[in-house]
């Protein structure tokens, strides 16, 4: 096949979405992120929904999302994410508005936020993105650090003793009247990431018809934080954060 | 609704003045003294009339940070609290600063520090007017003396808030926010379609819609020499609001021995008092700041240019007394009286006070 025949549209198997643009991304090799915003584009994009989309940044790694979706953003401070998009959501009930946050973020400043908008049912999508670590800081302890897992903040491994236990946020979620969909996901292989574009599709068709909140969690990998390979970091996080994690959907509503 | 005469409390007033003048979206959190706020809204669900979006939030973090989430969009929004309150808001109103946004906060001041107490206080001038969150910034700050003044500074904030971009704060206190009065309730402003956003607020963050390049709202700036420009740009807003928008009142200043500066409901139990003194044979006369900041430093040195002493009064240790003096300068002794923890001043006692700091004004 030469290559004009390959840039054909019938022969073309995945392509680059639009909304993705061009810019250098700040993140890691070998981070999940960059998988999820490709993820969240497309489906943005296949939806027809870029021009009546409102994205919420949160604050960690993620807070640069808005230099590489091109649609219309609001930054958050930490943890507010869900806040802000309450009122972005209330104010303007034709958009779509979804919020992108980090274990960091939602499940330690902003657990409050991200509680009471799913109790709620506001009509968003929270895409939530659990590494077991702040990234964007420099690899401190994050609530959902497994134990035993090193960290700056946690150097010799936690210790429920020192710093209590691991937190799993989706479940709790599932348990409030207001949230219509709790699923838990990841990007490591190439069968995970279909699946996780799938639950995030069906999150934003949740959305817009206006059945609650739903909350998509992705497990991911910050290989930098952990200090390991981007390969092993995906290893690691198979063996052990999905232990704690595990992967499936929690809670569907549309399917009761 | 047209313009129509109630009796009612200055906080019902800030509600129902929000409707009138087509308020988006109000996101409140109950506490004494300002609950009234919510609970009116609630009760006249303006969501049936106007579709004004009213919302109890489930702390104060989060009603400030769905304001500023509702003014990215260009909306008309608002929130209110009371000194604790007020305090857990300041992160998200430095943000609402520093994305340039129009919003408006409405303190309606209580005893403090700490938990404090439920009676009125104006111990929060230092927090609306030398900055309450962190960074480099200023809010314009209403001090409304009436509960018509609660209402109109509802339409008299948003307007400043949209003109220059900046949030509104409207420093009113526990004796304006619950007491009585009558007030004129404005005529009905429509609410602002989408399509007059879009042309008021070219920024707003509304969904990208077709034909123009998305809208981003950060106040995150990792480049210092872009961040210091940022800074240059905001201050340059601060010197034109400074310019334009300084309001007072001011009270027989024309031949006054004796200057009184007050505040809020302070200024009206002043007035009492500076007619008691004028009875009396003491000139004695009496400025309000209107809006605390920008303040009105000319306006008080030009008062207080013949004075032979300033009395500055008010519901907290000292704190307003810090701008006079700036003002006035250290030729002209200015002194302080004021009560703290919730007690209310009575006018007898501020001519007691006034005397005891200038005892050579009754042998005049």
């Amino acid at each position: 096949m030469t290559l004009d025949e390959i840039k054909k549209a019938e022969n073309i198997v995945a392509a680059k979405p639009r909304l993705l643009n061009d810019s250098t991304m700040h993140y890691c090799p070998g981070c999940s992120h960059g998988v999820v915003h490709r993820l969240v584009a497309e489906v943005i994009e296949e939806m027809g929904l870029e021009h009546n989309c409102i994205g919420v940044a949160p604050v960690g790694c993620a807070v640069f999302a808005y230099n590489y979706i091109d649609i219309d953003w609001i930054e958050a401070a930490h943890g507010r994410a869900p806040a802000v998009a309450t009122a972005a959501k209330r104010l303007n009930p034709a958009r779509m508005v979804f919020t992108y946050q980090g274990d960091g973020d939602l499940a330690a400043i902003g657990t409050a936020e991200a509680l009471h908008a799913c109790n709620r049912g506001e009509n968003i999508v929270i895409i939530f993105i659990n590494n077991g670590i702040y990234g964007m800081t420099g690899g401190q302890m994050a609530p959902t650090t497994l134990l035993g897992m090193k960290t700056a903040t946690c150097p010799y491994g936690r210790r429920a003793d020192l710093n209590g236990y691991p937190l799993a946020i989706s479940p709790l979620i599932a348990q409030l009247d207001g949230s219509c969909y709790v699923t838990r996901q990841a990007v490591h292989t190439a069968a995970a990431v279909k699946k996780a574009k799938k639950a995030i599709r069906h999150a934003f068709e949740n959305s817009m018809a206006g059945r609650g909140t739903s909350l998509v969690e992705i497990v991911g990998t910050c290989n930098s934080g952990w200090k390991m390979t981007p390969a092993q970091a995906n290893e690691w996080m198979a063996e052990h954060m999905l232990e704690k994690y595990p992967l499936g959907d929690i809670k569907d509503t549309t399917k009761e | 609704m047209e313009e129509e005469i109630r009796l009612m409390k200055g906080n019902e007033a800030v509600a129902h003045a929000a409707i009138r003048y087509g308020v988006d979206g109000y996101f409140g959190y109950p506490i004494t003294p300002q609950s009234e706020i919510l609970e009116t809204l609630e009760a006249e669900r303006p969501w049936e009339t106007t579709g004004m979006v009213v919302l109890q939030a489930e702390s104060e973090v989060a009603a400030i940070n769905m304001v500023y989430g509702g003014a990215s969009m260009g909306k008309a929004v608002m929130t209110s609290s009371s000194s604790p309150g007020i305090s857990l808001k300041q992160e998200g109103i430095s943000y609402i600063a520093a994305g340039e946004l129009p919003a408006l906060i409405v303190n309606c001041m209580r005893g403090g520090p700490g938990l404090g107490t439920i009676q009125p206080s104006q111990s929060d001038y230092f927090q609306a007017t030398k900055g309450g969150g962190h960074g480099d910034y200023h809010l314009i700050v209403l001090a409304p003396a009436t509960v018509q003044e609660m209402a109109d500074f509802v339409g008299l904030g948003l307007d400043l808030a949209f003109k220059y971009r900046n949030p509104v704060m409207m420093l009113a206190d526990g004796v304006v926010g619950q007491m009585m009065e009558k007030v004129v309730l404005p005529p009905m402003r429509p609410r602002r379609t989408d399509e007059e956003i879009a042309e008021q607020c070219p920024w707003a963050v509304t969904g990208n819609p077709e034909g123009r390049k998305p809208n981003v709202l950060t106040t995150l700036e990792l480049d210092s020499a872009k961040m210091e420009k940022n800074n240059e740009r905001f201050q340059e807003t601060y010197r034109l609001i400074e310019a334009n928008e300084v309001r007072y009142k001011e009270f027989y200043t024309d031949d006054c021995d004796y200057l009184m500066v007050a505040f809020g409901s302070v200024a009206r139990i002043c007035q009492k008092a500076m007619e008691d003194a004028r009875e009396q044979g003491v000139k004695v006369g009496l400025i309000r700041p209107v809006t605390l900041w920008p303040f009105p430093y000319d306006a008080i040195r030009e008062a207080a240019r013949n004075a032979k002493g300033v009395l500055c009064v008010e519901l907290n240790a000292g704190q307003m007394i810090e701008d006079v003096r700036l003002a006035v300068g250290l030729d002209i002794p200015v002194k302080h009286y004021g009560r703290m923890g919730g007690i209310v001043l009575d006018p007898q006692e501020i001519l007691d006070g006034f005397y005891k700091e200038f005892p050579e004004a009754k042998k005049i």
